[in-house]
């Protein structure tokens, strides 16, 4: 897995490549741990995510809790299997995919 | 077919035990979203071993592909010497719930049953056994 992060004022928009799993999903909640303060709208690009477990659905649930209390949160550019995943977890209607 | 692979059950190893398993399905050109969902039930299950099944300590796992063909399909095995545990013995998660109201856990087991077209658990021997079943 790889992150990329780009912010522009209250704007963290954050890229991340490859699994979303077992293995990398703490990565990824280090990195939004210390990046959401003051941040009004996080915007993740899963547009070269293959897949994730539900080892990041849990890091998606918590980014959304946190990201409901201090602003807005979009999932960009799913894969199929990712939207298949989301469906069945009921994930679609939890996060704002655009 | 059948190949095993016996390694240490750790979450480092679930990526070992996940190219062992793409090698043999990519040898029967299995199409990219049966393999991702195969992909994502090794991180689960071999992750709830990796986590779970031992702890604190470090036990072995044995990972066992099977490919069956007419209708191709592949099962894949994964037996411990853990703590008893049938992941189908637990309630599937309520999928409606809000973000506030979500508990954390309970989705890896869910989202396997959902995605694969069989899955069997036994206790044998002091072994979980858990098996699942992809039709290709």
């Amino acid at each position: 897995m790889n992150i990329e992060k780009t912010q522009n004022a209250a704007e963290l928009e954050i890229k991340v490549r490859g699994r979303l799993d077992t293995a990398t999903a703490p990565q990824l909640e280090a990195e939004l741990k210390e990046s959401l303060s003051g941040i009004e709208k996080l915007i993740l690009d899963f547009a070269e995510l293959d897949y994730l477990s539900s080892a990041g659905l849990r890091v998606l649930l918590s980014a959304q809790k946190t990201m409901n209390k201090q602003g807005e949160m979009v999932v960009r550019g799913i894969n199929e299997t990712i939207a298949e995943i989301f469906e069945v977890t009921g994930f679609c209607d939890i996060l704002t995919i655009e | 077919m059948t190949k095993e692979l016996t390694l240490a059950a750790t979450v480092e190893n679930i990526e070992t035990v996940t190219d062992f398993v793409n090698e043999e399905l990519e040898a029967f050109d299995c199409p990219m979203k049966a393999q991702m969902q195969i992909d994502i039930a090794i991180d689960e299950l071999f992750g709830n071993i990796a986590n779970y099944a031992y702890h604190p300590e470090i036990g072995e796992a044995t990972v066992r592909i099977e490919v069956f063909e007419e209708p191709l399909s592949v099962v894949i095995t994964f037996i411990d010497k853990g703590v008893p545990f049938n992941p189908l013995a637990e309630e599937d998660p309520n999928t409606t719930l809000s973000a506030e109201e979500r508990p954390t856990g309970g989705l890896g087991v869910f989202m396997v049953k959902k995605s694969m077209d069989e899955i069997l658990y036994e206790y044998e021997d002091g072994k979980n056994i858990l098996k699942i079943r992809k039709n290709l």
